[in-house]
């Protein structure tokens, strides 16, 4: 089994869930706040406590150190967290990721970026470093709340393009959430909305 | 030389400089007076109680006594440490944790001194190891509770930050790294202080009372130096306890946080 497979997830009193992207797909998910879909993207993530399995390539969460399927199935949550006082502390990684400078030159950001501090980023600097953050670790898989929440209409295009050229290029299967159907009708091939017993496929043409 | 007795007279003049500030914190409003009137009698009565106990204790040093003393005395300290967490663990856990912390803090410390170095036969001699004992418990605790108080409060505030880290491939080890190590520091650096102020700027209360009952300022000193280094290590091998134990309790076998272990503070 080729992607990601999620079998029978269900966590907090949500699910089933069931659900299939292929690698280099991107599936788009939507629903009303409140009803799980960050949840449902941790649980995938593995960082909450869920029943039902999730697969990677055929391979069970759960055989996986839990370490190891986050850095595969990486989750990029809606609120970014850092936790040194220079932007750079976070990235420095003695080299087994990639030169973030290639993507953060791409998102805008000037090549004294990693010198700054972290207390005077904007949200919507935090929401794309944070992106760039795990990027460069180059996860098989990506869960993305809310990707393009706080940045302007420009730099949205700027993001969608070049996750759609890592999907395709990587062989990255995605999973974005978006309360905006116009931008999953934009970035996903099928879209979902999020139920508290299931997904329904939602029509958007 | 003999120790001048105190009469129960001296101690109600002591006693009453207590009222007098209980008295000014009334007037001025701080709110304090009934909490100090109450600790005040607690610890006389407390104190009375302990002084009749040891007086039968040290007439009658039987193994079985004094062990049944350490006992009741470690359950207490451990209640202590777990009582003055802000969130503490849910059930049972973290009642015996606290415990276990002290285990290790006080009764493993304490029971090296007395047959390592203090030598004395046999070694659960009630003179010895009850004091030995009680002030490795008082002064560990402090250390063991700061620290586990700050551990659970802090990886509290900080779980998204936590959260996040694991979330990038961090184990819950590196995840919770900086964070652990804070509160190891915040546990021992008192008793790291207070080592280096020992004699310049305060003379513990131990060796004071020794002196006062008659020892020779230098057997006083000896002793003093003993005590410091045991209280040093046993809060430092407290807290590592401590701190791994509730922070093992704190991620569950895939490394997830999970805080709903925690009770939420009474308001």
């Amino acid at each position: 089994m080729d992607g990601l497979s999620l079998v029978d997830l269900s966590f907090l009193g949500n699910g089933p869930y069931g659900l299939n992207v292929q690698s280099g797909e991107c599936v788009g998910l939507t629903g009303r706040s409140g009803v799980g879909k960050t949840q449902l993207l941790r649980a995938v993530a593995d960082v909450i406590a869920h029943k039902g399995d999730c697969f990677l390539n055929g391979t069970s969460c759960l055989a996986v150190p839990p370490q190891e399927w986050r850095r595969m199935v990486a989750m990029v949550p809606a609120e970014s967290f850092w936790w040194y006082d220079i932007v750079g502390d976070h990235f420095d990684s003695n080299g087994k990721h990639d030169d973030p400078i290639v993507l953060l030159e791409k998102l805008g950001f000037s090549q004294d970026v990693m010198s700054w501090q972290i207390s005077r980023l904007s949200t919507g600097e935090r929401q794309r470093l944070s992106l760039v953050r795990t990027l460069i670790t180059r996860p098989k898989v990506l869960l993305l709340d809310e990707p393009t929440a706080s940045l302007d209409k420009k730099m949205v295009h700027v993001v969608e393009g070049l996750l759609a050229k890592r999907c395709a290029q990587d062989k990255t299967a995605c999973i974005w959430v978006s309360h905006d159907l116009e931008q999953l009708s934009r970035v996903a091939e099928r879209v979902f909305r999020v139920e508290s017993d299931g997904l329904a496929l939602e029509d958007t043409q | 030389m003999n120790v001048i007795s105190l009469s129960a007279f001296d101690l109600s003049l002591a006693a009453l400089l207590v009222l007098m500030l209980a008295f000014t914190s009334f007037r001025i409003g701080l709110g304090l007076e009934k909490r100090m009137l109450i600790s005040g009698s607690r610890m006389t009565i407390q104190l009375l109680l302990i002084g009749i106990v040891l007086k039968y204790l040290f007439a009658n040093a039987n193994f079985f006594f004094v062990v049944f003393m350490s006992f009741c005395m470690l359950t207490i300290a451990g209640y202590e440490v777990w009582a003055r967490q802000k969130r503490k663990l849910r059930g049972r856990t973290g009642y015996l944790i606290s415990t276990g912390s002290m285990l290790v803090s006080s009764f493993v410390v304490a029971f090296l001194a007395l047959i390592l170095m203090v030598g004395v036969d046999p070694w659960y001699t009630p003179q010895y190891a009850i004091p030995l004992l009680g002030m490795l418990l008082g002064n560990t605790m402090n250390g063991v509770a700061l620290a586990s108080d700050r551990l659970t409060t802090e990886i509290y505030n900080q779980r998204g930050m936590v959260e996040q880290r694991l979330l990038l491939g961090d184990t819950w080890q590196e995840a919770s790294g900086e964070i652990r190590r804070d509160c190891m520091r915040t546990g021992m650096i008192p008793i790291i202080n207070s080592m280096a102020a020992a004699g310049v700027v305060s003379l513990p209360g131990m060796m004071t009372g020794q002196i006062l009952g008659g020892s020779s300022p230098l057997d006083a000193v000896k002793y003093q130096i003993l005590i410091m280094f045991l209280i040093a290590a046993g809060t430092g091998f407290g807290v590592v306890t401590a701190i791994w134990l509730i922070s093992r309790r704190l991620f569950d076998e895939r490394q997830r946080l999970v805080l709903d272990c925690l009770l939420s503070p009474k308001s």
